[in-house]
């Protein structure tokens, strides 16, 4: 037992990559898809001994092979990261119990172990960039997440799919590059690729126009995975065309991935002192928040598909993160941190609902919505508590976020910007209700029947629903592990 | 604090006996009941000087779920409580002589209207009342757009749009700025801004409450009220003339009183405007009913320009007028129940919305119009209805505080009130019916309909000759 748990953060990446090429060979996809989500409960559980780990004892070091840090590449676990694992890995395991009877009524028979497969590949890209001290390894990482996603996109089976998948690569491809540009330009300067090795010989040649260049292409780069306006083009298509449970899977990872990497690299790597002082990030982070949040709920308001309505409103809530960042206060990052766990619960469990209703109507057009309150009551019931979350209405762990943020703005007295927060948020009532709306008081066109998804969709997404009004009612322990996250980031002890 | 749970309770159990109608409207009975019975044992030891308190969990760490009793709430508390077991059964007569459709989720969403009213009188600190606010809010919504027409769906729109939008934009940033400059929100005697906010800020400050606080309808927040108008008449009665309503300007002097303190805002010149928006809705929201032609729209900008009263009570900061603020929040229900239960009961029984219809229905149902009247006497402050006692509280608070100008805004409001309530009783009682054949013999509306506005109409008087016991509670909250 000791010699497992010294070895959890090189499980945590090691187990779903055998798993997956397991998929394949297993042949069914009943099969693949228990071994799956075997795999990633496991992940699962390995994050909360991780976390629990850390929260006792600190941060975790781990030598890969046995090669000691500056040379070896070095698994570094400390709350900021074991908080991602966790949440990357919780979403994935509940999301992925419920995706058997979505995947197999949206995918192509022959497909469906391959899907699996990629699920996994993807979720070992998510959790090694957490997971990984070391600049290269991120990327390394980068790539296995985004070429395994753009398979799963590609999946679906609908055509423009493919045309959304292949938009999302070239994307994904100038993202990466730019991150492994910066992450060569680092190495030359310095001479490590090891992040805390880094972060202690960067002061010393911080004023090269080399850091500068390193710290623009990472930062464009970075943007562009967590897709922060105006580099989010390549979300809403993917969003929509993706497999519904698929599209949950994402929403609750993928870009929650990306701000840990602008979170890692800004903090731990060049220092708040060089981001923010030398270089004064805020003024590039916080219009581009400002205009994120603005515009990508206003175009949501007028989206006529769900499902692109609710990526959409993903880009706009990436918004509130970056706000949080562009703090650079511990109140703020708290808020960050706390937003990336409760919006990875709010959008998992409505892209759950959405795979819900794809199930059964086919379609996920407002116009379909009409009179499904009366046919899916429970998935319904479901979408509105999530959009009440999305909201922010209190006792959802929306309303939790949207506190500690205006806080942090209050704190710094940012009076305008506060107003625009709580403007912003009467955006997402009018997009959330343009759907209760038409569930619900809009007849049926036809006389439809009921139709309730089966249970074992509904189950893990009232999960995520619970989950959500779990964590907006004793938000003590999410709230208790974003602090320690934001202080560690600053290097601030409590 | 079974208080809080019997309405919850109810609404679980509703939709499980939904099936069986008189089951189901017995059990809402007898919640409606159990609750009142609950919160009136509670009300000795309030009385008393006793502020029990029940602490939930802690929310963020320093600020907990938290219910604390006081006089004020546990004014509206009885009041809500009461007019529950009678809107109850008077939705029953309503209901199934209008054959609505979905009954079991009226009765639920009123059940869960009800929890949140009770959250609110009784919540602790302002988190607390900001949550159950934003609860009652959602949990009516289903109850405006009942009918799920057209007409139903753009009141929502209106009643969600204005309340949801000034709860979030206004009364949280209000909140969070007195959470960062106090580092608490628990509603204290005296008030907890004293020194932290100085200066024109406190103005600011008192604007986005009360603007905040959509639910007490002032100008030019008003217009979610009228819209609500297309609700089934029950909840327009008990929500839209008692709940709803009073949780706002509930939330008002509560927040005027135990969060700014009186004498904070007695020194604070910017503070003053408040007194001069509430006259001006009281004034035109009375010429705007004196318009209306539809009996309920009339009654909701009545209810406006009522409801600015209690603002303008609270806002003269004087202890006599703070007691006829907390007397007018009963005062005001009762009256106004028993006027919206009348105009229900003509439309179930003649079909008919309009007061330019009512021409002599005054002898086709005398129990309807007569409760009708005394319910219009208790609006305009005529003895012996409760709606005098309130007003004289409020004038002689006026006089000692030597604002004339709110004592002429009274007189005249007095007036307009007594202009737009009249005439409906005139032309039900001395003119003869316009046309007579083709009416078709309707007599009074069913019986449980009749007994409720008969025993709301009783209840406007019996308060004036009873008034001990809200006066007390009133007294309580000046600390007097």
């Amino acid at each position: 037992m000791m010699l497992l748990t010294a070895h959890l953060p090189i499980l945590q990446v090691i187990l779903p990559l055998i798993a997956a090429p397991l998929c394949v060979l297993l042949r069914g996809p009943r099969l693949a898809w228990g071994l799956s989500v075997l795999a990633s409960w496991g992940c699962f559980a390995i994050a909360i001994a991780l976390l629990r780990q850390v929260l006792a004892e600190g941060s975790v070091s781990y030598a890969l092979g046995g090669w000691a840090a500056p040379w070896g590449i070095e698994y570094r676990v400390d709350v900021v990261n074991a908080f991602v694992l966790l949440i990357v890995s919780g979403i994935s395991s509940v999301v992925l119990s419920g995706a058997r009877a979505g995947i197999e009524a949206e995918v192509a028979k022959d497909r469906i172990e391959l899907l699996y497969t990629c699920w996994l590949l993807c979720l070992a890209g998510f959790l090694g960039i957490a997971v990984t001290g070391d600049t290269f390894n991120v990327f390394v990482f980068l790539e296995i997440s985004a070429i395994s996603s753009y398979a799963l996109i590609a999946l679906s089976g609908r055509r423009r799919a493919l045309i959304a998948s292949f938009r999302y690569l070239i994307m994904g491809t100038v993202g990466a590059t730019f991150i492994v540009i910066g992450v060569g330009l680092l190495y030359m300067v310095t001479g490590t690729l090891n992040m805390a090795d880094i972060g202690a010989r960067l002061p010393a040649v911080a004023e090269s126009r080399t850091v500068a260049a390193a710290f623009a292409f990472l930062t464009v780069g970075i943007g562009l995975k967590m897709a922060l306006f105006p580099l989010h083009l390549w979300l809403p298509n993917a969003y929509t065309y993706a497999p519904a449970p698929v599209t949950a899977f994402f929403a609750g990872t993928a870009t929650k991935v990306a701000v840990y990497l602008l979170l890692r690299f800004t903090f731990t790597i060049f220092g708040a002192d060089y981001a923010f002082a030398t270089v004064a990030m805020e003024w590039i982070l916080l219009p581009l928040a400002v205009l994120g949040i603005f515009s990508a709920s206003l175009v949501a308001i007028f989206q006529l598909d769900v499902k692109r309505l609710l990526a959409w409103s993903s880009i706009a809530q990436i918004g509130y993160m970056v706000l949080g960042i562009s703090l650079v206060s511990v109140t703020g990052l708290t808020a960050s941190t706390l937003h990336l766990f409760n919006h990875a619960l709010i959008k998992s469990a409505l892209f759950m609902t959405m795979a819900c209703v794809f199930y059964r109507i086919g379609s996920t057009q407002l116009a379909d919505f009409a009179g499904l309150g009366r046919r899916m009551p429970w998935t319904m019931a479901a979408f509105v508590v999530g959009g009440l979350s999305l909201i922010g209405i209190p006792l959802t762990v929306g309303f939790v976020s949207k506190w500690y943020l205006i806080l942090a703005l209050l704190e710094r007295g940012w009076w305008p910007l506060s107003v625009f927060v709580v403007l912003s948020s009467l955006l997402a009532v009018m997009y959330v209700w343009r759907v209760v709306e038409m569930a619900y008081l809009q007849p049926a066109t036809s006389n439809a029947k009921p139709c309730e998804a089966p249970a074992s969709i509904l189950i893990p997404t009232w999960a995520l629903v619970l989950a959500n009004l779990y964590f907006g009612i004793d938000s003590s322990l999410t709230v208790g592990i974003a602090q320690r996250a934001a202080e560690s980031l600053l290097g601030v002890s409590s | 604090m079974a208080a809080l749970l019997i309405p919850l309770a109810g609404a679980v159990l509703l939709p499980l006996v939904g099936r069986w109608p008189n089951v189901r409207e017995a059990l809402t009975l007898l919640c409606a009941s159990l609750l009142f019975f609950c919160v009136a044992t509670l009300t000795p030891a309030v009385l008393a000087g006793a502020r029990p308190e029940w602490v939930l969990w802690e929310f963020f760490p320093g600020l907990q779920l938290a219910f604390r009793l006081e006089p004020l709430g546990m004014i509206f508390a009885l009041v809500a409580s009461f007019l529950w077991i009678i809107t109850s059964i008077y939705a029953i007569g309503y209901m199934r002589g209008n054959q609505e459709l979905k009954q079991t989720r009226f009765y639920v969403c009123f059940a869960l209207a009800l929890a949140a009213t009770i959250g609110i009188a009784f919540a602790g600190n302002l988190l607390t009342l900001f949550i159950f606010y934003e609860a009652l809010t959602l949990s009516t919504y289903p109850l405006v757009a009942h009918k799920e027409n057209a007409e139903a769906r753009a009141g929502g729109h209106t009643y969600l749009g204005v309340l949801l939008s000034t709860s979030i934009a206004f009364l949280l940033l209000a909140i969070l700025w007195t959470w960062s400059a106090t580092r608490t929100l628990d509603f204290r005697v005296g008030g907890i801004l004293a020194g932290s906010v100085h200066g024109p800020m406190i103005g600011l400050l008192l604007a986005l409450y009360v603007f905040g606080v959509g639910k007490a309808a002032l100008m030019p927040f008003h217009r979610w009220l009228p819209a609500a108008m297309v609700a089934p008449t029950p909840v327009s009665a008990l929500l839209h003339a008692v709940a709803v309503v009073k949780a706002g300007v509930f939330t008002v002097v509560k927040v005027v009183v135990y969060i700014f303190g009186v004498d904070l805002l007695k020194g604070e010149p910017s503070a003053d405007w408040l007194l001069y928006v509430a006259a001006a809705t009281i004034l035109i929201a009375s010429m705007v009913a004196l318009r209306q032609d539809n009996l309920k729209r009339r009654l909701a900008y009545s209810t406006v320009s009522q409801l600015a009263y209690i603002t303008l009570a609270t806002a003269i900061l004087a202890p006599l007028s703070l007691v006829g603020a907390a007397l007018h929040i009963a005062a005001h229900a009762f009256g106004k129940i028993t006027l919206f239960f009348a105009a229900g009961s003509i439309y179930t029984a003649a079909h008919k919305t309009k007061v330019s219809e009512l021409d002599g229905i005054g002898q086709r149902m005398p129990w309807t119009m007569g409760a009708f009247a005394i319910g219009s006497l208790s609006m305009i402050g005529v003895p012996p209805t409760v709606g005098f006692v309130s007003k004289w509280y409020i004038l002689q608070g006026a006089l000692s505080a030597g604002q004339l100008f709110a004592v002429l805004v009274i007189f005249a409001s007095t007036l307009l009130s007594a202009a737009y309530y009249l005439p409906v009783i005139y032309v039900a009682f001395f003119r003869k019916p316009a046309t007579r054949g083709d009416q078709s013999g309707h007599g009074e509306a069913p019986w449980p309909m009749v007994l409720a506005l008969v025993l709301t109409a009783a209840g406007t008087m019996l308060l004036f000759s009873l008034l001990g016991l809200p006066l007390d509670l009133a007294k309580g909250l000046v600390g007097a």
